[in-house]
């Protein structure tokens, strides 16, 4: 929801980013509030997932220029584990499987980390449990889920909610979903996007990554950008998803060119 | 690799302290002499010096294995030292022990004293070549079991002794085998008469403290029928720069329905970060189900040594024997490993489990070998093997050599393997969840050892998880 007078929570000024040499990032501004919720689309390749990787911090990724600001203060100086524990959360477009590592330990550890950071209590693993399979409830998902290792053998559609799952544990004040829609049937999109409807608060905000219309229908944007070759070439209200939609992204091109060339 | 994983896998050593205390030190060098010279400083029978001198002939004519996956310069066995006792040595309780020594176990963490009844442990601890002290004789002997140093049985249950020493690895068994059944100096001895279980878990100490000194301990493990026992072994040694030989031998006994399980935490030396100095590893351990129904299971957690060349072996000879093999093996810097088991099945519905777990990190190569035979008698004879390699970095290799052979067609071998990657992809993951790189490979590590920690006794489950990270954590910044 966009308010007057929010605060802004994630500023970026003309980040540049590299990976192995290749420039993949070539300026991007973006600013989210408080409150609000965003859609990010575009073209394969055009920098979306590389944009969410570098504001949470992965190691492959070298920040050549600009800056970014969470919360007023900059957030590329610190490292990924610190970004995580100050809310800012990253649901993975393909979410590693790490055999041998119980989900349920691994989400008490993650849980615990961040509540430390908070000043809040951490739960042991009977107190953990109880609050974990409340939170699974309203994700619809199977129990079973917290003896498994963590995504291992999970199907695309299981991943994506331990994602969520997750999300809806750290609470996070600043949420990027990287394609969180794709590989999931109808139901589950709508279980998905309704259990981040229900996390998205004045007092975060929210960022979805996505390739297509239909996860806009549940979870409705208050900004549409529109990522090309590294940058953000167009922003717009929920509408613009919709054009998208219907006419692909050359007009956006064409109509760059024409701004251009006038 | 990011540098954060380099501080991690690039743990400094903690054993490598030497214990300045005066030593019993025969001069260097192998021949009748030295043998005819240690046989005579433990005055042992006419029967072991033979055994030796038969053990040493047969040495001469044998050539160094090859065959392991594993690269050293040539060893000169003239150039080592076969007889290395701490004076005094003539101990009749604790008290007697040089301080000294006692302030290195303290360091070591080893439990004796108060802490051994504590912690509900027995120890025999073998310091360079001479057992220096066992606890809990007594109490063992009121149930009529015999633990004490090797020597010493030699000296006071010379039968026994005599009745099982190199039956299980006959004296030419290999080229090592061999090599320390000429010239063994000390070492457990472990007798669990009919019926009993021991109700404590045993436990050796080893460590090497003199510089050039081989240690050739020989360990002799026997279970009457019904008898049970679990054996603890750990390892440790200073840091110096020249390679030192640790050429042991242990040989397990188990009768009808006996029940011997032997677990160990090795954590030699193994030379510094570029592969200088380090323990040479090379271990004939070798089990015998004599009996029917009798049970077999060698645990290991093996993380130090330059050099591994170790292979825990189980002979299934009486029906429906079981053998196991559950292994943990991490190399990092340039440490080598060739490790692995032989489960031969030689009576019928006779089964075996392997569980082999190689971590490699640094520049290191960890190679898993293992022999499943299943001999013509074997019916209904079956094995499980699984062997995981674990990468962490990119320059490290691991290598899995499984032979496999069949001789009765009602037997069944199962064999999976699996190689997987600690990766920054993972690392990040944990990161993105507010989890630190440090936790998250212990995490990762754990997991993948799990099946392995958990047929270890309690308190050396702990110690070994510790140990596995205090290999690869720490310094991170």
């Amino acid at each position: 929801m966009i308010r007057d007078g929010a605060k802004p929570l994630l500023e970026v000024r003309n980040l540049r980013a590299t990976v192995n040499g290749v420039e993949i990032l070539k300026g991007i501004d973006f600013t989210a509030r408080l409150g609000e919720v965003h859609a990010i689309m575009g073209p394969n390749g055009s920098g979306k997932s590389t944009f969410a990787k570098v504001l949470a911090g992965h190691p492959a990724y070298t920040v050549t220029a600009g800056e970014v600001l969470y919360d007023g203060a900059n957030l590329l100086a610190l490292p990924p584990e610190e970004r995580a524990r100050a809310g800012v959360f990253l649901a993975f477009q393909y979410p590693v499987e790490i055999p041998g590592v119980g989900n349920s330990q691994f989400l008490r550890l993650a849980y615990n980390s961040v509540q430390a950071q908070r000043g809040k209590d951490e739960l042991d693993p009977l107190e953990f449990d109880d609050f974990v399979r409340e939170k699974m409830k309203l994700l619809e998902m199977n129990p079973e889920f917290l003896d498994r290792s963590v995504n291992e053998g999970f199907s695309g559609g299981e991943k994506k909610r331990n994602e969520v799952l997750q999300m809806a544990l750290l609470e996070p004040k600043l949420a990027f979903l990287d394609e969180t829609d794709s590989g999931l049937d109808i139901d589950a999109l709508r279980v998905v996007a309704e259990g981040i409807n229900r996390l998205s608060s004045p007092d975060n905000a929210t960022v979805v990554v996505t390739h297509y219309q239909r996860l806009l229908n549940y979870i409705v944007p208050d900004y549409v950008h529109v990522m090309d070759a590294g940058r953000i070439v167009k922003t717009g209200g929920k509408d613009l998803a919709l054009m998208l939609e219907t006419r692909g992204y050359d007009w956006i091109d064409e109509e760059a060119r024409a701004a251009a060339s006038a | 690799m990011s540098s954060t994983l380099q501080n991690l896998v690039n743990q400094p050593y903690r054993h490598g302290f030497v214990t300045d205390i005066e030593s019993d030190v025969a001069p260097k060098g192998l021949g009748e002499e030295t043998i005819r010279m240690i046989s005579a400083k433990k005055n042992e029978p006419q029967w072991l010096l033979d055994f030796r001198l038969e053990a040493y002939r047969h040495w001469l004519s044998m050539d160094e294995p090859r065959w392991p996956n594993v690269k050293y310069p040539k060893i000169d066995f003239q150039a080592i030292t076969y007889y290395s006792a701490p004076k005094p040595k003539k101990l009749d309780s604790i008290d007697q022990v040089d301080p000294e020594l006692l302030r290195t176990f303290e360091k070591l963490g080893v439990p004796m004293n108060e802490r051994a009844a504590l912690a509900g442990v027995a120890v025999d601890v073998v310091f360079d070549s001479v057992s220096v002290a066992t606890t809990y004789k007594e109490k063992l002997a009121e149930v009529g079991i015999l633990f004490c140093s090797i020597s010493e049985a030699v000296q006071k249950y010379p039968e026994l002794v005599r009745k099982y020493l190199g039956t299980v690895v006959p004296s030419g068994d290999n080229y090592y085998a061999a090599l320390n059944s000429a010239v063994f100096t000390d070492g457990s001895f472990c007798f669990i008469p009919k019926g009993v279980k021991c109700p404590m878990d045993l436990s050796t100490y080893f460590r090497i403290n003199t510089q050039d000194s081989g240690q050739f301990e020989r360990t002799l493990i026997v279970a009457e029928e019904g008898a049970s026992v679990s054996y603890l072994e750990g390892c440790t040694a200073p840091k110096f720069d020249t390679n030192q030989l640790h050429a042991a031998v242990v040989e397990l006994v188990a009768l009808e329905r006996a029940d011997i399980k032997y677990s160990t935490v090795q954590n030699w030396y193994a030379g510094d970060e570029n592969g200088v100095g380090g323990i040479y590893n090379f271990v004939t351990k070798r089990g015998l189900c004599k009996g029917a129904d009798s049970r077999i299971s060698w645990t290991q957690v093996e993380t130090g040594s330059a050099i591994t060349w170790k292979y825990p072996s189980c002979v299934l000879l009486g029906d429906n024997s079981v053998g196991e093999f559950y292994s943990v093996a991490l190399t990092n810097h340039h440490q080598q490993a060739d490790t692995g088991t032989k489960m031969v099945h030689i009576g019928r519905n006779t089964r075996s489990t392997i569980v082999s777990k190689g971590i490699s990190a640094g520049r290191s190569n960890n190679s898993y070998r293992g022999l499943v035979k299943i001999g013509p008698k074997a019916e209904g004879a079956r094995n499980y093997s699984q062997c995981d390699s674990m990468l962490i970095g990119e320059r490290c290799g691991a290598n899995t050599f499984p032979y496999i052979e069949v001789r009765n067609p009602t037997a069944t071998v199962e064999h999976e393997a699996s190689t997987s990657k600690i990766g920054e992809d993972q690392l990040f993951y944990f990161a993105q969840r507010g989890i630190g790189t440090e936790e998250a490979v212990s995490m990762i590590i754990n997991g993948f050892c799990k099946t392995v920690f958990q047929q270890l006794p309690m308190e050396f489950a702990v110690e070994a998880t510790k140990l596995l990270g205090l290999k690869l954590e720490g310094s991170v910044g």
